[in-house]
């Protein structure tokens, strides 16, 4: 086994580790750099809740290989919530009690935060689509869809009164 | 375990012919996973993604060429192609998740072997070639021959998938693809259909191929039962002579996901359906 030196950017710092080429860039999240909000719910891409942005697309973390990190640019949920100011998909979460265990709540939050970028006024249909690939066991999935679906409608009077 | 990113055709196949069991890998969602459970240890991974070639869409001679390392969510944003192979474009993109699509690829779709593959029916119902590098040079087969049983393929050593080539599309031609799966998202195939025509002005089908995936060891195509829909606008009979057709081509297995009975039935609807949106695709704008 060779260990790799990577350099890469999370959350916008420059960070440097050394990994095993097999190791997943969910276990360095978690095992080297401490960021320990991605979870893995399931090692095999269905679940969702290593769920983070690589080069501004939503992957499975548990699904790269940590050396695929070379030069990339991640963000995970610690980046979310901007100087102590939660990200109002964060906020509505909690408002609207969007969770229970809140295993999978990183996963539904990274990934619903790329939707309402790419869309900014998603159908419930849409949003539901978007998430199937985030699981949780607890909700029924209702409370989480509410919440994106009134944080989309928050964040566009926002833009609009703006 | 080694990894490597080679830049180029060349750098790679030296890779995977030189290291000890070497694996290709393009989005990982398979073989990620594969080597997780321990039915795969590689003894090193070559990464083909930062090979110029393997990534992106582009037309080429009145068809389109697609890098097989391109993400399936890629393919959304080439409009022509999705207006050529609208049915090709939508089996990429029902595969997992929003997560896994935009890692995961046709080219790994196709070399993972699954029969149950979405996109794989589809690239058979499109005649889609496929262009292989390996240590003797470039060779191209059709997508159809590339899997060679469940988790099986033609590919030698050292060989790997660096291309899909897309035939030219000639007017009123389009194509879908169908699945059966008891949910809405996040599924596997218990039956997919893929089907790819063309029609004249007067509606009439001058050229049709059906595949099949999850009902054999590997993806079919149906050459009677395109034939069955050539002459025809579609007809009742014709029809259903094409369901006819599909069912006596289906070798499917029992399993929790689909009893035999029951994945020869949906053979026939879901390529009927199929049959039918691709052929109002085809006349749209005539």
């Amino acid at each position: 086994m060779s260990t790799v030196h990577i350099h890469t950017t999370v959350n916008g710092d420059p960070v440097d580790f050394l990994s095993e080429p097999h190791t997943s860039l969910l276990n360095v999240l978690r095992d080297k750099l401490d960021l320990t909000g991605s979870k893995e719910g399931c090692g095999s891409g269905d679940c969702g809740a290593c769920s983070v942005m690589l080069d501004g697309e939503l992957v499975c973390s548990c699904l790269v290989l940590a050396p695929e990190a070379e030069g990339r640019r991640i963000e995970t949920i610690e980046g979310m919530a901007q100087e102590g100011q939660l990200h109002p998909l964060q906020q509505k979460f909690l408002d609207l009690g969007a969770l229970q265990c809140g295993f999978c709540t990183p996963g539904f939050l990274v990934a619903a935060k790329a939707l309402l970028e790419r869309n900014p006024d998603p159908t419930e249909e849409e949003t539901r689509y978007w998430l199937a690939g985030n699981l949780c066991r607890c909700t029924g999935y209702d409370k989480i869809i509410r919440a994106v679906m009134d944080t989309a409608a928050e964040m566009r009077q926002e833009r609009v009164s703006a | 375990m080694t990894y490597h990113a080679p830049a180029n055709v060349e750098e790679a196949i030296s890779l995977l012919g030189s290291q000890d069991n070497a694996w290709p890998v393009a989005g990982g969602t398979d073989l990620l996973v594969q080597m997780r459970s321990g039915r795969i240890k590689p003894g090193a991974i070559v990464d083909i993604k930062q090979i110029a070639r393997t990534m992106g869409t582009s037309a080429k001679d009145g068809g389109f060429v697609i890098g097989a390392a391109t993400p399936c969510t890629a393919l959304l944003k080439d409009d022509a192609l999705c207006k050529a192979w609208p049915g090709l474009v939508e089996a990429a993109n029902l595969i997992g998740s929003v997560q896994v699509r935009n890692r995961a690829t046709i080219g790994g779709n196709l070399c993972n072997a699954s029969p149950a593959a979405d996109s794989v029916p589809a690239l058979i119902a499109a005649d889609a070639r496929c262009v292989i590098a390996g240590p003797q040079g470039e060779r191209e087969i059709a997508a159809a021959e590339l899997p060679a049983g469940p988790g099986r393929t033609n590919l030698g050593k050292g060989e790997f998938l660096v291309e899909i080539v897309l035939p030219p599309r000639e007017a009123m031609s389009s194509d879908a693809y169908l699945r059966s799966i008891p949910r809405t998202e996040m599924d596997i195939a218990v039956v997919g259909a893929g089907v790819s025509l063309s029609r004249d002005k007067d509606g009439v089908c001058t050229q049709a191929r059906v595949a099949l995936g999850a009902v054999a060891p590997t993806a079919l195509l149906v050459a009677d039962a395109g034939e069955a829909l050539v002459g025809s606008q579609l007809d009742d009979s014709a029809l259903a002579k094409m369901e006819e057709a599909v069912k006596a081509a289906c070798s499917p297995i029992d399993d929790k996901r689909g009893t035999i009975d029951y994945r020869i039935a949906m053979a026939a609807v879901y390529t009927k359906r199929a049959a039918k949106i691709a052929y109002d695709r085809a006349g749209e704008g005539a």
